[in-house]
Protein backbone atom coordinates (compact mmCIF):
# COMPACT_ATOMS: atom_id res chain seq x y z
CA UNK A 1 0.00 0.00 0.00
CA UNK A 2 2.68 2.45 -1.10
CA UNK A 3 0.29 4.07 -3.44
CA UNK A 4 -0.48 7.94 -2.47
CA UNK A 5 -4.12 7.98 -1.82
CA UNK A 6 -6.50 9.83 -4.42
CA UNK A 7 -8.69 11.10 -1.82
CA UNK A 8 -7.68 14.27 -0.25
CA UNK A 9 -8.75 14.50 3.39
CA UNK A 10 -11.70 16.57 2.74
CA UNK A 11 -13.17 13.51 0.22
CA UNK A 12 -12.56 11.36 3.22
CA UNK A 13 -15.13 13.85 5.31
CA UNK A 14 -17.49 13.66 2.25
CA UNK A 15 -17.54 10.24 2.20
CA UNK A 16 -18.63 10.15 5.84
CA UNK A 17 -21.51 12.46 5.03
CA UNK A 18 -22.65 10.59 2.47
CA UNK A 19 -22.64 7.60 4.47
CA UNK A 20 -24.73 9.31 7.04
CA UNK A 21 -27.22 10.92 4.89
CA UNK A 22 -27.42 6.82 3.69
CA UNK A 23 -27.67 5.26 7.08
CA UNK A 24 -29.91 7.47 8.15
CA UNK A 25 -32.13 7.16 5.49
CA UNK A 26 -31.76 3.65 5.18
CA UNK A 27 -33.16 3.43 9.12
CA UNK A 28 -36.13 5.40 8.50
CA UNK A 29 -36.62 3.31 5.32
CA UNK A 30 -36.71 0.21 7.81
CA UNK A 31 -38.80 1.94 10.06
CA UNK A 32 -41.40 2.62 7.62
CA UNK A 33 -41.10 -0.70 6.51
CA UNK A 34 -41.70 -2.60 10.09
CA UNK A 35 -43.89 -0.26 12.30
CA UNK A 36 -47.15 -0.67 12.25
CA UNK A 37 -49.55 2.31 11.13
CA UNK A 38 -53.22 3.04 12.28
CA UNK A 39 -53.71 6.29 12.26
CA UNK A 40 -56.64 7.44 13.27
CA UNK A 41 -57.88 11.43 13.80
CA UNK A 42 -57.51 11.24 18.18
CA UNK A 43 -53.90 9.70 17.14
CA UNK A 44 -53.19 13.02 14.78
CA UNK A 45 -54.09 16.02 16.70
CA UNK A 46 -51.41 17.70 18.07
CA UNK A 47 -50.36 16.95 21.49
CA UNK A 48 -50.56 19.19 24.39
CA UNK A 49 -50.31 16.56 27.21
CA UNK A 50 -53.82 15.14 26.96
CA UNK A 51 -55.96 18.01 27.15
CA UNK A 52 -57.77 18.27 24.44
CA UNK A 53 -56.24 21.07 22.18
CA UNK A 54 -57.88 24.11 21.48
CA UNK A 55 -57.28 27.18 18.87
CA UNK A 56 -54.14 27.42 16.61
CA UNK A 57 -50.44 26.35 17.58
CA UNK A 58 -49.59 29.87 15.67
CA UNK A 59 -50.35 31.82 18.49
CA UNK A 60 -48.72 35.32 18.57
CA UNK A 61 -46.06 35.96 21.41
CA UNK A 62 -45.54 39.35 22.85
CA UNK A 63 -42.51 40.62 21.42
CA UNK A 64 -41.07 41.87 24.69
CA UNK A 65 -40.11 37.96 25.15
CA UNK A 66 -37.42 38.71 22.79
CA UNK A 67 -35.40 41.33 24.84
CA UNK A 68 -35.71 39.26 27.70
CA UNK A 69 -34.34 36.05 25.16
CA UNK A 70 -31.62 37.72 24.22
CA UNK A 71 -30.57 38.98 27.69
CA UNK A 72 -30.26 35.32 29.59
CA UNK A 73 -28.38 34.38 25.91
CA UNK A 74 -25.92 36.83 27.21
CA UNK A 75 -25.29 35.54 30.01
CA UNK A 76 -25.80 31.61 29.28
CA UNK A 77 -23.06 32.33 27.00
CA UNK A 78 -21.01 34.23 29.34
CA UNK A 79 -21.50 31.31 31.59
CA UNK A 80 -20.44 28.78 29.20
CA UNK A 81 -16.79 30.68 28.42
CA UNK A 82 -16.00 31.39 32.74
CA UNK A 83 -16.41 27.43 33.30
CA UNK A 84 -13.44 26.35 31.07
CA UNK A 85 -11.81 29.78 32.20
CA UNK A 86 -12.36 28.46 35.67
CA UNK A 87 -10.29 24.71 34.90
CA UNK A 88 -7.11 26.63 33.28
CA UNK A 89 -6.99 29.83 35.25
CA UNK A 90 -5.37 28.14 38.29
CA UNK A 91 -3.40 25.43 36.77
CA UNK A 92 0.58 25.39 38.43
CA UNK A 93 2.35 24.45 35.31
CA UNK A 94 1.03 27.57 33.54
CA UNK A 95 1.58 29.75 36.38
CA UNK A 96 5.56 28.34 36.77
CA UNK A 97 5.75 28.69 32.49
CA UNK A 98 4.51 32.53 33.36
CA UNK A 99 4.25 33.89 36.85
CA UNK A 100 1.94 36.82 35.48
CA UNK A 101 -0.66 34.03 33.66
CA UNK A 102 -3.17 34.31 36.55
CA UNK A 103 -3.36 37.58 36.68
CA UNK A 104 -3.51 38.08 33.32
CA UNK A 105 -6.30 35.87 32.98
CA UNK A 106 -8.00 37.06 36.08
CA UNK A 107 -8.26 40.52 34.69
CA UNK A 108 -9.06 39.61 30.81
CA UNK A 109 -12.29 37.32 32.30
CA UNK A 110 -12.87 40.68 34.73
CA UNK A 111 -12.86 43.02 31.44
CA UNK A 112 -15.05 40.11 29.67
CA UNK A 113 -17.39 40.48 32.69
CA UNK A 114 -17.39 44.49 32.61
CA UNK A 115 -18.37 44.39 28.91
CA UNK A 116 -21.78 42.22 29.88
CA UNK A 117 -22.55 43.95 33.00
CA UNK A 118 -22.09 47.09 30.55
CA UNK A 119 -24.79 45.88 28.50
CA UNK A 120 -27.08 44.40 31.56
CA UNK A 121 -26.66 47.99 32.61
CA UNK A 122 -27.79 49.56 29.57
CA UNK A 123 -30.87 47.11 29.03
CA UNK A 124 -31.48 47.92 32.91
CA UNK A 125 -31.62 51.82 31.93
CA UNK A 126 -33.30 51.82 28.94
CA UNK A 127 -36.30 50.06 31.56
CA UNK A 128 -36.12 47.03 29.21
CA UNK A 129 -36.50 44.40 31.97
CA UNK A 130 -38.99 45.96 33.76
CA UNK A 131 -42.61 43.68 32.48
CA UNK A 132 -45.05 45.59 33.58
CA UNK A 133 -44.35 49.08 32.00
CA UNK A 134 -44.37 52.40 34.53
CA UNK A 135 -46.43 54.51 31.83
CA UNK A 136 -49.76 53.87 31.86
CA UNK A 137 -52.47 55.43 29.30
CA UNK A 138 -55.84 55.91 31.16
CA UNK A 139 -58.39 55.90 28.63
CA UNK A 140 -60.16 58.65 28.05
CA UNK A 141 -63.87 59.19 26.60
CA UNK A 142 -65.91 61.72 25.56
CA UNK A 143 -68.82 62.66 28.30
CA UNK A 144 -70.94 65.41 29.06
CA UNK A 145 -70.76 64.78 32.92
CA UNK A 146 -67.46 66.62 34.05
CA UNK A 147 -65.10 64.39 36.60
CA UNK A 148 -65.99 66.64 39.51
CA UNK A 149 -69.85 65.27 39.43
CA UNK A 150 -68.27 62.06 40.00
CA UNK A 151 -66.07 63.29 42.57
CA UNK A 152 -68.59 65.03 44.26
CA UNK A 153 -70.53 61.75 44.66
CA UNK A 154 -67.72 59.37 46.22
CA UNK A 155 -67.77 62.92 48.68
CA UNK A 156 -70.80 62.26 49.76
CA UNK A 157 -71.38 61.15 52.87
CA UNK A 158 -74.95 59.17 53.48
CA UNK A 159 -77.29 59.82 56.63
CA UNK A 160 -77.91 56.95 58.82
CA UNK A 161 -80.57 56.56 61.34
CA UNK A 162 -80.03 55.57 64.72
CA UNK A 163 -81.59 51.97 65.35
CA UNK A 164 -84.64 52.55 67.71
CA UNK A 165 -87.42 50.40 68.56
CA UNK A 166 -89.84 52.66 66.79
CA UNK A 167 -88.23 52.53 63.17
CA UNK A 168 -87.49 48.76 63.44
CA UNK A 169 -87.98 46.56 59.89
CA UNK A 170 -90.10 43.96 61.48
CA UNK A 171 -89.02 40.57 60.30
CA UNK A 172 -91.34 38.31 59.04
CA UNK A 173 -92.62 35.36 60.78
CA UNK A 174 -90.63 31.98 59.04
CA UNK A 175 -92.85 29.89 60.50
CA UNK A 176 -95.55 31.32 58.11
CA UNK A 177 -94.09 31.21 55.09
CA UNK A 178 -92.84 27.49 55.39
CA UNK A 179 -95.58 25.61 56.61
CA UNK A 180 -94.96 21.69 56.10
CA UNK A 181 -91.28 21.60 57.83
CA UNK A 182 -92.72 19.30 60.90
CA UNK A 183 -91.91 16.17 59.56
CA UNK A 184 -89.31 15.12 61.96
CA UNK A 185 -87.13 13.50 59.17
CA UNK A 186 -84.55 15.13 57.42
CA UNK A 187 -85.00 15.77 53.46
CA UNK A 188 -82.60 14.02 52.49
CA UNK A 189 -80.57 10.77 53.61
CA UNK A 190 -77.49 9.70 51.64
CA UNK A 191 -77.04 6.29 50.83
CA UNK A 192 -74.58 3.18 49.97
CA UNK A 193 -74.79 0.99 47.18
CA UNK A 194 -74.21 -2.22 48.68
CA UNK A 195 -71.42 -3.67 46.52
CA UNK A 196 -72.01 -6.38 44.62
CA UNK A 197 -69.38 -9.08 45.27
CA UNK B 1 -20.98 -19.76 14.90
CA UNK B 2 -17.29 -18.93 15.80
CA UNK B 3 -14.26 -19.00 13.31
CA UNK B 4 -10.89 -17.83 13.31
CA UNK B 5 -11.58 -14.13 12.36
CA UNK B 6 -14.54 -13.76 13.98
CA UNK B 7 -18.25 -14.59 14.92
CA UNK B 8 -21.86 -14.56 13.37
CA UNK B 9 -25.28 -14.53 14.76
CA UNK B 10 -28.22 -15.80 13.07
CA UNK B 11 -31.29 -14.94 14.37
CA UNK B 12 -34.71 -14.62 13.28
CA UNK B 13 -36.02 -11.08 11.87
CA UNK B 14 -38.96 -11.28 14.17
CA UNK B 15 -36.34 -12.39 17.01
CA UNK B 16 -33.80 -9.48 16.39
CA UNK B 17 -37.28 -6.93 16.10
CA UNK B 18 -38.36 -8.28 19.05
CA UNK B 19 -35.61 -7.64 21.41
CA UNK B 20 -34.66 -4.40 19.74
CA UNK B 21 -38.13 -3.63 21.24
CA UNK B 22 -37.96 -5.01 24.49
CA UNK B 23 -34.53 -3.90 25.17
CA UNK B 24 -35.64 -0.36 24.97
CA UNK B 25 -38.84 0.12 26.56
CA UNK B 26 -39.27 3.89 26.56
CA UNK B 27 -42.11 4.55 28.77
CA UNK B 28 -44.15 8.05 28.89
CA UNK B 29 -43.28 10.32 32.10
CA UNK B 30 -46.83 10.38 33.29
CA UNK B 31 -47.24 10.15 36.80
CA UNK B 32 -50.81 10.75 38.72
CA UNK B 33 -50.36 10.11 42.42
CA UNK B 34 -48.47 8.52 44.88
CA UNK B 35 -46.98 5.67 42.91
CA UNK B 36 -45.62 8.40 40.29
CA UNK B 37 -42.96 8.33 43.65
CA UNK B 38 -42.06 5.16 43.71
CA UNK B 39 -41.95 5.09 40.02
CA UNK B 40 -39.41 7.67 39.79
CA UNK B 41 -37.70 6.04 43.00
CA UNK B 42 -37.86 3.22 40.54
CA UNK B 43 -36.18 5.26 37.62
CA UNK B 44 -33.49 7.01 39.78
CA UNK B 45 -30.19 5.81 40.84
CA UNK B 46 -30.89 3.13 43.46
CA UNK B 47 -32.68 1.26 41.25
CA UNK B 48 -31.64 2.22 38.48
CA UNK B 49 -34.63 1.15 35.42
CA UNK B 50 -31.94 2.50 32.76
CA UNK B 51 -30.27 -0.63 32.59
CA UNK B 52 -33.15 -2.28 31.44
CA UNK B 53 -33.45 0.24 28.65
CA UNK B 54 -36.65 2.10 30.13
CA UNK B 55 -35.78 5.88 29.72
CA UNK B 56 -39.08 8.43 30.53
CA UNK B 57 -40.04 10.43 27.09
CA UNK B 58 -41.88 13.21 27.84
CA UNK B 59 -44.31 12.43 24.60
CA UNK B 60 -46.63 10.10 23.53
CA UNK B 61 -45.03 10.20 20.14
CA UNK B 62 -41.68 8.79 20.97
CA UNK B 63 -42.76 5.78 24.14
CA UNK B 64 -43.42 2.51 23.60
CA UNK B 65 -45.51 2.19 27.37
CA UNK B 66 -47.33 3.86 29.62
CA UNK B 67 -47.48 3.62 33.29
CA UNK B 68 -50.85 4.13 35.00
CA UNK B 69 -49.24 5.28 38.26
CA UNK B 70 -51.63 6.55 40.58
CA UNK B 71 -55.28 6.83 41.07
CA UNK B 72 -57.43 7.58 37.84
CA UNK B 73 -60.09 9.85 38.47
CA UNK B 74 -62.99 9.80 35.99
CA UNK B 75 -61.10 13.38 34.72
CA UNK B 76 -58.05 12.40 34.35
CA UNK B 77 -59.77 9.40 32.60
CA UNK B 78 -60.45 11.77 29.54
CA UNK B 79 -56.96 12.57 29.47
CA UNK B 80 -55.25 9.08 29.70
CA UNK B 81 -57.57 7.72 27.06
CA UNK B 82 -56.18 10.33 24.93
CA UNK B 83 -52.65 10.06 25.92
CA UNK B 84 -52.80 6.77 24.99
CA UNK B 85 -54.29 7.00 21.67
CA UNK B 86 -51.64 9.18 20.93
CA UNK B 87 -49.23 6.45 21.65
CA UNK B 88 -47.53 4.93 18.38
CA UNK B 89 -48.26 1.13 17.93
CA UNK B 90 -47.03 -1.10 19.08
CA UNK B 91 -47.66 0.72 22.61
CA UNK B 92 -48.18 -1.16 26.03
CA UNK B 93 -49.89 -0.44 29.28
CA UNK B 94 -48.42 -0.72 32.92
CA UNK B 95 -51.24 -0.29 35.86
CA UNK B 96 -49.45 0.17 38.53
CA UNK B 97 -50.96 -0.12 41.75
CA UNK B 98 -54.03 -0.90 43.94
CA UNK B 99 -55.79 2.93 42.35
CA UNK B 100 -55.10 1.80 38.63
CA UNK B 101 -55.61 -1.98 39.13
CA UNK B 102 -59.48 -1.91 40.48
CA UNK B 103 -60.10 2.17 42.22
CA UNK B 104 -57.96 0.18 45.46
CA UNK B 105 -59.07 2.51 48.36
CA UNK B 106 -61.85 4.43 46.83
CA UNK B 107 -63.28 0.74 45.47
CA UNK B 108 -66.32 1.17 47.22
CA UNK B 109 -66.96 5.08 47.93
CA UNK B 110 -64.94 6.60 45.48
CA UNK B 111 -67.76 8.23 43.53
CA UNK B 112 -64.57 10.35 41.70
CA UNK B 113 -62.67 7.19 40.44
CA UNK B 114 -62.77 5.01 37.75
CA UNK B 115 -62.92 1.36 39.28
CA UNK B 116 -59.40 0.40 37.40
CA UNK B 117 -57.93 1.96 34.19
CA UNK B 118 -58.65 -0.94 32.02
CA UNK B 119 -61.77 0.03 31.84
CA UNK B 120 -60.34 2.19 29.54
CA UNK B 121 -57.51 1.22 27.78
CA UNK B 122 -56.26 -2.13 27.65
CA UNK B 123 -53.89 -2.96 30.08
CA UNK B 124 -50.89 -5.20 29.40
CA UNK B 125 -49.30 -5.61 33.11
CA UNK B 126 -50.64 -4.95 36.52
CA UNK B 127 -48.52 -4.67 39.52
CA UNK B 128 -49.90 -4.86 42.86
CA UNK B 129 -49.49 -2.88 45.78
CA UNK B 130 -50.52 0.40 47.35
CA UNK B 131 -47.70 1.92 46.28
CA UNK B 132 -45.44 -0.96 44.42
CA UNK B 133 -42.27 -1.06 45.95
CA UNK B 134 -39.84 -0.37 43.24
CA UNK B 135 -38.96 -3.70 42.56
CA UNK B 136 -42.55 -4.67 41.68
CA UNK B 137 -42.48 -2.30 38.71
CA UNK B 138 -38.83 -3.60 37.84
CA UNK B 139 -40.71 -6.92 37.78
CA UNK B 140 -43.50 -5.81 35.68
CA UNK B 141 -40.96 -4.75 33.37
CA UNK B 142 -39.59 -7.76 33.08
CA UNK B 143 -43.17 -9.58 32.61
CA UNK B 144 -43.30 -6.94 29.72
CA UNK B 145 -40.51 -8.14 28.16
CA UNK B 146 -41.05 -11.49 28.21
CA UNK B 147 -44.85 -10.50 26.76
CA UNK B 148 -42.79 -8.63 23.82
CA UNK B 149 -40.57 -12.09 23.04
CA UNK B 150 -43.28 -13.69 22.88
CA UNK B 151 -45.06 -11.53 19.84
CA UNK B 152 -44.30 -11.27 16.16
CA UNK B 153 -44.28 -7.73 14.63
CA UNK B 154 -44.12 -8.99 11.03
CA UNK B 155 -47.17 -11.16 11.12
CA UNK B 156 -49.56 -9.41 13.28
Amino acid sequence: MDETSQLSEFGKIFIYLIMGVLIVLFIFFLGKLVAPKNPNPEKLTSYECGEEPTGNSWIQFNSRFYVIALVFLLFDVELAFIFPWATVFSRQELINVDPNWGWLSLIEMFIFIGILLFGLVYVWKKGDLNWIRPQQNLPISPSKIPSSAYDAINKEVYQTKTLTINNMIPVPDKSLLNPTVSSGRPAFIPKFKKPTL
Amino acid sequence: MKSDTGSIIVVKVDDLLNWARLSSLWPMSFGIACCAIEMMGSMASTYDLDRFGVFPRPSPRQSDVIIIAGTVTFKMAERIKRLYEQMPEPKYVISMGSCSNCGGPYWQHGYHVVKGVDRIIPVDIYVQGCPPRPEALIGAILELQKKIEQESLLNS
